[in-house]
């Protein structure tokens, strides 16, 4: 029975975020790094007592040393601000531009037929068979990166946009109808916030999908950053920084996708799903 | 020249689908004075909502004239409130902000208004809520607040209490009259509860389906509030069952001539 003359939970709302903060995350770590743990672990055990090529398998133990030396010298800290300010600036511009085209598909019928099937096939083509197109107009430089970046993030978000705002409640559509809404608050009080949950995660995926990107841009030949690192080693025969590279690219990625969902939850404060 | 509120002339609606066209209204003829609480009654599918929508400016009929102070419904609006049978809050929206809707809790006119609204609705206490925390009869008359906020001429309510237990639904019945009583609103209630149309209307309008037709008209001269169990209530409420009887054996004759 949920029709009830009193509120079935009074005035009470848990404290959501700080709970989440406290037990939630270190749980999720704990489960997360208990398989990559014990793969370690193996690998570790492995390239001491069995017969491996250092040049092909480098143990744990070394890339933590190669870890070590170039977080000392501070080059995995440049090299990691400037893929960090890459993907920003590139996710960045990528975002913009779906939100924009994804509301304007989303909303108008005229812009749906105009612009979406063009979007549909464009979407099905592998960023990866692009990357060389994109290299050839914009050069080696800063700017093919970022529109690489750009474009891996805008299809995911695009594709949120429209299917949220196209998803939200014509219930509640009608209700804004009767209450005569005017313009701006049909935007910000019914069409934003009815598709924020689903504009939510498409920016989560776009955001993992702009960083996905940036390893695609940089591997593709840049002069500084985390791929330029990898690159670099491949070419010098130090497999271990190779594997920093990989950790470095994994354990962001991870932080980021973190980060997103830590204010999806925020926001979202008001769906039910989120309240236990 | 008529001193009506509200008045439908030979109002007619038909809703066509790919394969057949269903007739929702024929004929419609009704009068809405200023101030009257007028219950409309029907089986279902006899075209309560389509009538109701119609009012609204949410449908648009196809023949017949409605007026709402002599003018022509055009669409939707504030001066036509609407209560559907769920409460439609915005679930991201506090009760209070549900209440204001597009306009802004910081002008102290929609502030006292709001809090003066939420007292008329007894929901003090929980201005601050989310619409999951309230139970259906607390969404319902966040709903009719929302709605009053407007000042509307008219408050038209589809089945409003028809998801509700019965205890709620009685004390819903209670606050609105309260409400009615306090504001003078014109309301137009539609239901399928025979108590809910006696105990709630000045005048009840029986409507039988295929097509939805006015069927009858009862004034109930009873003054509020009523009491359910008397027998001047009793005697209303057959009435009102005597009509449906009626409504069932023309149903069967014409049918019956039909094959
Ligand atoms: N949008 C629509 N498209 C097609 N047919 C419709 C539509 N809306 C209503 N109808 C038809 O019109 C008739 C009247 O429907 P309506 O919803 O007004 O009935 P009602 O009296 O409100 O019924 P209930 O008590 O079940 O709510 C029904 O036969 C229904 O199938
Ligand atoms: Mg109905």
């Amino acid at each position: 029975m949920t029709q009830q003359a009193e509120p079935l939970r009074s005035g009470w709302r848990p404290p959501l975020a700080r709970r989440t903060w406290n037990s939630g995350v270190w749980a999720h770590f704990a489960w997360a790094a208990l398989l990559p743990g014990l793969i370690l672990l193996g690998w570790q055990l492995y390239t001491a007592y069995g017969e491996v090529n250092p040049i092909l398998l480098p143990s744990p133990a070394a890339i933590a040393e190669a870890l070590g030396t170039l977080t000392a010298s501070g080059e995995l800290a440049v090299q990691l601000g400037v893929s960090l300010g890459r993907a920003a600036l590139g996710t960045l511009y990528g975002c913009a531009a779906a939100l924009a085209l994804g509301t304007l598909v989303g909303l108008s019928r005229l812009a749906a037929k105009l612009l979406d099937p063009s979007m549909q096939l464009l979407r099905l083509t592998p960023s990866l068979a692009i990357a060389p197109l994109i290299i050839l107009w914009f050069g080696f430089g800063e700017t093919s990166k970022i529109v690489i970046i750009a474009t891996g993030a805008f299809f995911p978000l695009y594709l949120a946009t429209i299917q949220s705002l196209r998803g939200v409640d014509g219930r509640l559509t009608e209700v804004a109808r009767v209450l005569q809404f005017g313009r701006a608050q049909q935007l910000s009080r019914l069409l934003l916030p009815g598709a924020m949950p689903g504009l939510l995660s498409g920016l989560r995926l776009a955001m993992a999908y702009g960083w996905l990107s940036l390893v695609v841009a940089e591997l593709l030949g840049a002069q500084a950053g985390i791929g330029y690192l990898m690159s670099h080693a491949q070419t010098n025969g130090h497999p271990a920084i190779i594997f920093v590279g990989v950790l470095v690219f994994a354990v962001m990625g991870k932080l980021i996708d973190l980060l997103v969902a830590t204010v999806e939850k925020r926001v979202l404060r008001w769906r039910d799903s989120y309240a236990g | 020249m008529s001193a009506a509120l509200l008045e439908i002339e030979n109002l007619n609606k038909s809703f066509r689908t790919d394969s057949k066209s269903v007739q929702a209204l024929r004929g419609i003829e009704l009068d809405v004075r200023e101030g009257e609480f007028v219950t409309v009654i029907g089986p279902s599918g006899c075209g309560k909502s389509t009538l109701l929508r119609i009012i609204a400016g949410l449908e648009r009929g196809e023949t017949g004239t409605v007026k709402l102070s002599g003018e022509p419904i055009r669409g939707p609006g504030i001066d036509k409130g609407f209560i559907f049978q769920e409460p439609r809050l915005f679930p991201w929206l506090t009760v209070e902000k549900n209440i204001a809707a597009d306009l802004s809790l910081r002008k102290p006119e929609v502030r006292s208004k709001v809090d003066e609204l939420i007292r008329l609705v007894k929901l003090e206490g929980f201005a601050k809520a989310y619409p999951r925390e309230l139970s259906g009869g607390m969404a319902q008359r966040v709903a009719i607040a929302r709605a009053l906020l407007r000042k509307p001429k008219i408050l038209l309510l589809d089945e409003p209490f028809g998801a509700l237990d019965a205890f709620t639904r009685a004390h819903m019945q209670e606050v609105l009259l309260d409400i009615w009583k306090h504001n003078g609103t014109t309301m137009i209630l539609v239901t399928h509860d025979i108590d809910e149309a006696v105990f709630l209307g000045s005048r009840i309008m029986i409507l039988k389906p295929r097509p939805g037709e006015i069927r009858g008209q009862i004034a109930v001269e009873l003054s509020y509030p009523r009491k359910k169990a008397s027998t001047a209530f009793q005697e209303y409420r057959y009435r009102v069952l005597r009509e449906f009887e009626r409504i069932d054996e023309l149903a069967w004759g014409e049918s019956g001539a039909g094959i």
